[in-house]
């Protein structure tokens, strides 16, 4: 009896604050037929935003992720003072809020900011424009394949780079086929998680952009535009596009997980056999 | 190098170091140590005014009691879940997992427009908890509500790993000699899922105190009223205060590094009881 009780209540709850708000996404959304739905892409400002957006991951992703690898490289396979200070500083721009970090870049670039004066006499804009929109986006997303990558690289240990080390691999060779094989379905959670952020992020992408129409509008931003403009249709059929990837986000995370927990166990067999060997 | 790094065959410590420092400090030490600087150039006068003004109190007060509700309702509702998804065998349960990450997925502006759209006047939940005198959108109680939203994955995820390695034999044990599973629960299990609970709700109270892009929305966004702390930092930066913009925020950010430190003594004290059993 409790039992079926307690399901309720967690499903209700679930129902609640999770698929009501997602059924609506896209009730609302078609609420005035596909045609309504379909205009809403057709428009040059939503073109524009989704270009931008894409512009923006295309810049924040590759870059966190190199900074993923790299720095998961020097945390987990080398003893050093002062490791775990570096890992909470990593994990930094998680517990800032988007606002604050929004801000902090208007401070630098600003025109009454540090550098703005410096910026303004060279004719470079960095906030308000294309790049600090890259910029903050590329802060927010930081810490995602990093601390992916980490606890995974020093559960992993460094026994197998040491023999490919020892059997005369270079450095390079040892990461691209023994390490990044062992880490592939972690990177790729990594960089799915990271993705996700950097295609949503709205708080501090909203401080920078300035808002100009067809210019520095990401997706989340003209959702927020075309909402108040009490555009209804448009902005849910916005949002329900990045509800849509969202859904195709949380899909793919479940793969990579079914899929990392499967190797994992392969590995952990492998490692057994090995040692009933000895 | 050498003196803080023990000896190793595996090469590129210098590089990879280097190179992460550099990356690291750029994008994201000297920027936030310049908010810490900026309002270093106020004195402890104004800062004190900016502080002590009635908008920003009230936007704190707000921010701060919206927030600790929403991360009390999860860390309740979260352990349940939780324990729904370890424990028994539910219709669908792969769906549900996944699905209980799309706060993190969902972008925050999407998730804002979409709860306001079911808690407005006309909205599904809306038109039925209006005749009944409850407002939601537009008040306190629909900020708690997107906050509980953005926060509810927290809970769910730091218990869940916890419940599963549970042994059963405890809880076997423990009803053998003649626990209630009232008690059996309150004496046995819910003393190991404590410090998870507790991580599960700080951080889901870190989040819910920045948060901006769901609650702007149903919010309504009235100065004393429904303005929440992040809020008030943007309302001043388009009044060009930067100093009281910097302040309020150097302020926010110095209540999230408590909380965070506060997950890490949590976890440090669970490893440490751990450890001496």
């Amino acid at each position: 009896m409790i039992r079926y009780a307690l399901i309720a209540v967690a499903l209700s709850f679930l129902v609640f604050f999770l698929i009501l708000p997602l059924v609506t996404v896209f009730s609302q959304a078609l609420s005035k037929g596909l045609r309504a739905y379909l205009v809403v892409f057709a428009d040059s400002d939503t073109i524009s935003a989704i270009r931008l957006t894409l512009i923006t991951v295309a810049v924040a992703v590759p870059l966190n992720t190199l900074f993923g690898i790299i720095a998961a490289w020097a945390i987990a396979k080398f003893e050093f003072r002062g490791k775990m200070v570096l890992i909470t500083l990593i994990d930094l721009p998680f517990s800032v809020s988007p606002v604050i970090s929004g801000l902090v870049f208007i401070l630098i670039f600003g025109s009454q900011g540090l550098l703005g004066p410096w910026l303004s006499a060279h004719h470079l804009k960095i906030v308000y424009a294309v790049p600090g929109i890259a910029l903050v986006t590329t802060f927010v997303t930081l810490p995602f394949v990093a601390r992916e990558l980490i606890p995974l690289m020093q559960e992993q240990g460094t026994e197998e780079e040491e023999a490919a080390l020892v059997l005369g691999a270079t450095g390079l060779q040892t990461f691209f086929r023994v390490t990044l094989p062992n880490i592939k379905w972690g990177l790729l959670y990594g960089v799915i998680l990271c993705n996700a952020r950097a295609m949503g992020e709205f708080g501090a992408v909203s401080v920078v952009s300035g808002h100009i129409r067809g210019l520095t509008n990401t997706v989340p931003l003209h959702v927020e535009i075309l909402y108040n403009e009490y555009n209804f249709v448009g902005a849910f059929a916005v949002a329900s596009l990045l509800a849509f990837l969202a859904l195709v986000t949380l899909a793919l995370k479940s793969v990579v997980e079914w899929k990392s927990e499967r190797s994992g166990r392969r590995m952990t067999g492998v490692r057994e056999e090995a040692t009933d060997g000895h | 190098m050498s003196r803080i790094k023990k000896n190793s065959v595996i090469p590129g410590f210098g590089l990879t170091m280097g190179l992460a420092m550099t990356y690291l400090c750029l994008l994201v030490l000297i920027p936030l140590s310049f908010l810490f600087v900026k309002t270093a150039t106020l004195g402890w006068r104004e800062i004190g005014q900016i502080i002590s003004s009635p908008r920003v109190i009230a936007s704190l007060r707000l921010t701060f009691l919206t927030s600790l509700i929403a991360a009390a309702i999860n860390a309740i509702f979260g352990l349940l879940v939780a324990w729904v998804l370890v424990r028994y065998e539910v219709f669908g349960k792969r769906f549900i997992d996944a699905l209980v990450d799309l706060p993190f997925a969902l972008p925050t502006a999407v998730a804002g427009i979409s709860l306001t759209a079911i808690y407005s006047k006309n909205g599904w939940m809306g038109s039925l908890l209006e005749p009944l005198g409850i407002k939601v959108a537009f008040t306190p109680l629909g900020i708690t509500v997107a906050l509980t939203f953005i926060g509810l994955p927290f809970v769910v995820r730091t218990v869940q790993p916890v419940l599963q390695d549970l042994a059963a034999e405890v809880e076997e044990a423990s009803a053998c000699l003649g626990a209630t599973r009232w008690q059996t629960f309150w004496k046995v299990v819910f003393p190991c899922l404590q410090p998870a609970v507790l991580t599960g709700f700080t951080l889901a109270f870190a989040r819910a105190l920045g948060e901006y892009g769901s609650v702007v929305f149903i919010s309504g966004n009235m100065p004393m009223r429904t303005e929440i702390a992040p809020l008030l930092i943007i309302a001043k930066l388009e009044q060009f205060d930067f100093a009281g913009a910097a302040t309020l925020a150097a302020m926010m950010l110095v209540a999230s590094f408590v909380l965070l430190l506060l997950i890490n003594i949590i976890q440090w004290k669970t490893a440490q009881r751990f450890s001496e059993q």
